[in-house]
């Protein structure tokens, strides 16, 4: 008796009527595609890009050369040279991140006591030469003036929940 | 001399006129079906060449024409270049008895629908040849199974013409339009509903598309017959197989929807109504359903296997209509009313 109905069902199309009715019903629905260039999705306050050195508002930079950051590297990323500044205080000589070895992680900038290394939103970059891959200091400052207000916005966003 | 000339002049005209909008119907139907899917994907689909991605069609065949034709070592040349030619020359010449009005058909054959049966099961060889002359595992294997496969549906589709010339008593094209005259319900599909459907799965079989497209079989034997295809052979190639999915669209339509007769005819208030509506307008109408239903098709259901693909096409069609062409010759003899008439 069963068979017999599986027979009829199979002769009346109907299951391959209910999949055409399936993916009709898609033909119809609204689609979900992003048009990249004109429309972007949505990036979380935390969303972890390009790096930057920050700078308080008198114009000084943060970073005291505590080598957190380098310490904490799990990727080996971070190299960082030091000396003291003419009025005293310690302050890097060196600060280069290897954009090919981070793994862009955030430790750098959990571990940051002054907040100084932070991770942007800005995540399109590219390199066309041998050596681009590496930022400099005055590379990471100038990123962090850049972007400053988004680089604020973002954490005060995001300082609730901490 | 002149009047043969004349004459000829007239008939040259008459097949660009077919053949220009036939080639454009193809660019456009690539289009459609990249569209139709993207929606079934929910996606967008091409839209950035022109409005709408109107101009698509028109930037991949540029792509395709100014492709280097490359030849396989060991190829076979003349075979080679000539298997596309003939691909798409028989599904062009299929369409010389496709009636697209009352008197709007290029050659009034008596037996055209014996001559369309014949054309297109010449496509084959199109495909055997460039199958055999690539000197290709995969393009070989690729030929043997849609050789394999059109000439098994080939039977099925046979039959389910039998169906329909022994309803219309008559195998001229344009009679049978005419004898499906009086509102949609006298029109082939509803007396003739199996064998409608068996010539439609065996049309889209026919044409190797899917869910029967193991002919190209991306997974396992790369894309079947026409993997040493280029640039404009290639392109030959896919214009052969679309302009066999308009043809079996319009034959379909012909056959069993009413060709270019109005859906309302027959009907109190809406058939006047609708009369003004030329008939080739409705003809393309119903050519345009059956196309959606191919991509339709293609969005739904995976591909067969080769073996199941047989199965369905022995065990399951074509019993199915020697059954329903018994039967309709039992209900012709005693003359019961929509198949006699």
């Amino acid at each position: 008796m069963r068979s017999l109905k599986d027979i009829a069902k199979s002769f009346m199309l109907w299951e391959l009527l209910l999949g055409l009715k399936l993916t009709g019903r898609y033909v119809l629905s609204k689609k979900i595609t992003i048009q990249y260039p004109e429309e972007k999705t949505p990036i979380s306050s935390r969303f972890r890009g390009l790096h930057a050195l920050r700078r308080y508002p008198n114009g000084e930079e943060r970073c005291i050369a505590c080598k957190l950051c380098e310490a904490v590297c799990p990727a080996l990323a971070i190299t960082i040279e030091s000396a003291p500044r003419e009025d005293g205080s310690r302050r890097t000589t060196r600060y280069d991140i290897d954009l090919f070895k981070c793994i862009y992680c955030g430790f750098c900038e959990e571990s940051c006591p002054v907040d100084s290394i932070v991770e942007t939103h800005w995540s399109q970059y590219h390199f066309e030469n041998r050596g681009e891959n590496i930022m400099t200091k005055p590379m990471l400052l100038a990123i962090g003036d850049r972007y400053e207000a988004d680089i604020a916005k973002a954490r005060s966003d995001d300082a609730p929940y901490r | 001399m002149t009047h043969l000339l004349i004459s000829l002049l007239w008939i040259v005209l008459k097949v660009l006129l077919i053949a220009l909008p036939l080639l454009g119907a193809v660019a456009y139907m690539t289009l459609a079906e990249r569209k139709i899917l993207a929606y079934a994907h929910v996606r967008i689909g091409p839209n950035r060449v022109g409005l709408f991605g109107l101009l698509q069609p028109l930037a991949d065949g540029m792509k395709l024409f100014f492709k280097e034709v490359i030849m396989p070592t060991k190829a076979n040349p003349v075979i080679f270049i000539l298997a596309p030619i003939v691909s798409f020359a028989t599904a062009a010449a299929a369409w010389a008895v496709i009636p697209f009005n009352p008197g709007w058909v290029l050659a009034n054959v008596n037996a055209s629908l014996l001559y369309v049966l014949a054309l297109t099961s010449l496509g084959v060889y199109g495909i055997l040849m460039a199958g055999w002359s690539s000197n290709s595992k995969y393009a070989l294997l690729g030929a043997m199974r849609s050789a394999a496969q059109v000439v098994s549906y080939e039977i099925a589709m046979g039959f389910a013409l039998v169906g329909v010339l022994m309803a219309a008593d008559s195998t001229n094209l344009q009679d049978i339009v005419l004898h499906q005259q009086g509102g949609f319900w006298h029109w082939y599909w509803l007396p003739l509903l199996p064998l409608f459907i068996v010539y439609w799965i065996s049309g889209v079989a026919e044409t190797n598309r899917a869910p029967f497209d193991m002919a190209e079989g991306e997974a396992e034997i790369v894309a079947g017959f026409h993997v040493e295809y280029s640039g404009m052979s290639f392109a030959i190639f896919f214009l052969a197989e679309y302009a066999n999915m308009i043809l079996i669209s319009a034959l379909a339509s012909v056959l069993f929807l009413g060709g270019w007769l109005s859906p309302f005819e027959g009907i109190p208030f809406l058939g006047p109504l609708f009369a003004f509506v030329p008939g080739i307008l409705w003809f393309f109408a119903k050519m345009a359903f059956f196309l959606f239903l191919y991509v339709w098709l293609r969005a739904t259901f995976p591909r067969y296997r080769y073996d199941q693909i047989m199965h369905l096409g022995w065990k399951v069609l074509i019993p199915v209509t020697i059954v329903w062409i018994v039967i309709e010759g039992l209900l012709i003899e005693l003359k019961v009313a929509p198949w006699f008439s």
